[in-house]
């Protein structure tokens, strides 16, 4: 039986740490994430959970000592934001190539500079090619969810991947919003332990975690990690199965919102996707076949997949909440465009790039993009490739 | 849908007052939304915080700008801030303040709605024996936009007053009096 509460996105994740108890939580503060292990701080306090909690001095160090304790065998998490994210970096690469599962909670956040604590995807899209799987959410319940389904994700001897459960920095971790929490035993047993095959001090099979990649072996290890994203694909869906046949809530890698007959369509993602289906709705009770796709899984990028929801589409915007800098669009632009690549038909496609540094998006900023998609799909100009929305001129 | 738009300084707990609202609301069985909106935090720097409270789940997630409410928890702002952009004429403006609320509409840039004024001071001061604007304020948006049942409302808070000043009960008494004395005392031109 669900609970019916009400809390932000921060103590929904703590909320799932706490009804997991993993082994080692090791923490560093940085804003928005910071309530993360505050929440967590005062479990450990009451003692309603039996992980080790242990205060490092950096992120680097936080996520190290997460990958010390997955490599003994634990179950570790940690979260961050932005610069913290970034201060990690180093060590992303180190957890995905160990193959190492361990759960990092992103509330994401621009990047320095100018310095900003607001909300975009900076942090986490700058991080997509580190090896981690990422799961986004709209809302507290999908990151909630998220959480719960994260570490058999991560953790299934197909994969073996290091994880992101990422929400919108203050606009999801900071706003409380009604959510349905799920009874703590239900969780546990959904969520399981976790029992790896291989462990550093397993006195049956002693390992080396770490060693140098000579050039005759770095390869195959990397092609093997790369297998493990590919098979991450189906793991997140059957473990999305059995958390809808156990909890009732349905997820895949996007959502699909009214594109069975639509014509114009948003790639979108996080917190932004709500406002947008608001405008979507308001767009189809005017006769407009609008809809949109919000993407929860960018890493691995199901390209098949949403290349298939957009084809039948005659225009599309994608909408990127990171700027690349590639100086031809955002992250999801270049993604989306890769998968639609060998479409025979595929929609005419914009990027534009909102919403950076907390730059609020909007019903009628959503409105504005269907209205210049609606003239594209009509035969009129394409326009600029890559725009950037509400760009002041002054 | 219900918006609220709180106008505050840092330190002061507009946005505290902000999650009591959602609290309250959220006990009467509603969908609630409380959000800030930060910038570079400092005490004493004007912020604003956000309620949406519905009958079904919110999917809109940007800031509110044509609120049916405003409350403003600091009087001085009204020099600095123009706290009734977007509110509609058909909503009100709610200022800690012990003036007259006919007073108050001069300073409020023409806005042609309901004006109320609570002295959420000295009510607090009376109740609680310190100044904790908070609580006069919530009581107050609650009686003028009668978006939650007087007497639900006052229950409500009294379980939650009772579950969260568990270990303080001494202080439940002198917080329900003070939602009490404000619902009965704001005043509206």
């Amino acid at each position: 039986m669900s609970i019916r509460e009400r809390m932000s996105g921060n103590e929904a994740i703590a909320t799932a740490m706490r009804q997991i108890d993993p082994d080692v939580f090791a923490m560093f503060p940085i804003t928005p994430s910071t309530e993360i292990p505050q929440y967590f701080a005062q479990y450990v306090a009451d003692g309603k959970v039996n992980t080790e909690f242990i205060c490092v001095e950096s992120e680097h160090s936080s996520l190290s000592a997460c990958l010390g304790a997955e490599a003994a065998g634990c179950r570790a998490v940690t979260a961050t934001s932005s610069a913290g994210l970034s201060y990690m970096n180093e060590v992303l690469y180190v957890a995905g190539s160990l193959r190492l599962p361990v759960v990092l909670a992103v509330a994401c956040r621009a990047l320095t500079g100018p310095i900003n604590i607001n909300h975009d995807y900076s942090d986490s899209l700058a991080a997509r090619d580190s090896g981690f799987i990422q799961l986004y959410a709209e809302n507290n319940q999908e990151v909630y969810d998220n959480y719960l389904m994260a570490h058999r994700i991560a953790e299934h001897p197909d994969v073996r991947l290091p994880l992101m459960v990422c929400e919108d920095g203050f606009i999801t971790s900071h706003a409380i919003e009604n959510i349905e929490l799920e009874e703590d035993a239900q969780v546990k047993a959904f969520v399981g332990e976790y029992h790896p095959e291989h462990y550093l001090l397993k006195e049956e099979n002693p390992l080396a975690v770490g060693p140098y990649g000579v050039s005759g072996y770095y390869m195959e290890a990397r092609v093997a990690q790369a297998q493990a994203m590919i098979n991450a694909k189906q793991v997140i869906l059957d473990v999305a199965a059995d958390f809808a046949k156990t909890f009732g809530r349905s997820y895949g890698f996007f959502e699909s919102y009214r594109m069975e007959d639509a014509e114009i369509a948003m790639v979108i993602m996080g917190s932004s996707a709500g406002t947008a289906k608001a405008c979507v709705d308001a767009l189809r009770a005017e006769g407009v076949k609008a809809g949109l796709v919000k993407l929860r899984v960018f890493r691995p990028f199901p390209g098949e997949e949403l290349a298939a929801a957009l084809q039948h589409c005659k225009a599309v915007a994608i909408m990127d909440k990171s700027e690349g800098f590639s100086s031809m669009g955002g992250p999801l632009f270049a993604e989306t465009a890769g998968a639609v690549l060998n479409l025979e038909h595929h929609p005419r496609m914009i990027d534009i790039v909102y919403g950076l540094g907390g730059r609020d998006f909007t019903v009628e900023a959503a409105r504005s993009v269907y209205g210049r998609l609606a003239g594209i799909a009509a035969g009129g100009d394409l326009g600029p490739v890559y725009t950037h929305m509400g760009q002041r001129e002054k | 849908m219900i918006e609220v738009r709180w106008h505050g300084r840092g330190g002061q707990g507009a946005k505290t007052a902000s999650q009591l609202l959602a609290d309250a609301a959220f006990m009467t069985g509603k969908y609630v939304q409380s959000f800030p909106e930060y910038g570079p935090e400092r005490s004493g720097a004007p912020i604003t915080a956000y309620n949406r409270i519905s009958d079904e789940r919110c999917p809109i997630h940007s800031n509110i700008y044509d609120p049916d409410y405003v409350v403003v928890v600091d009087e001085t702002l009204l020099e600095s801030v123009d706290v009734t952009a977007g509110l509609k004429e058909n909503g009100a403006v709610i200022v800690n303040s012990a003036k007259d609320p006919a007073d108050l509409r001069p300073l409020l840039n023409g806005y042609k709605g309901r004006v109320c004024a609570i002295d959420a001071r000295s009510i607090s001061m009376d109740c609680l024996g310190a100044y904790f604007p908070n609580t006069p304020m919530l009581a107050a948006v609650v009686a003028v936009s009668n978006m939650i049942e007087r007497e639900t409302f006052l229950s409500e808070m009294e379980e939650s007053y009772r579950h969260k000043f568990a270990r303080k009960p001494q202080v439940i008494e002198g917080n329900l009096k003070c939602l009490r004395i404000a619902m009965d005392e704001v005043k509206e031109a």
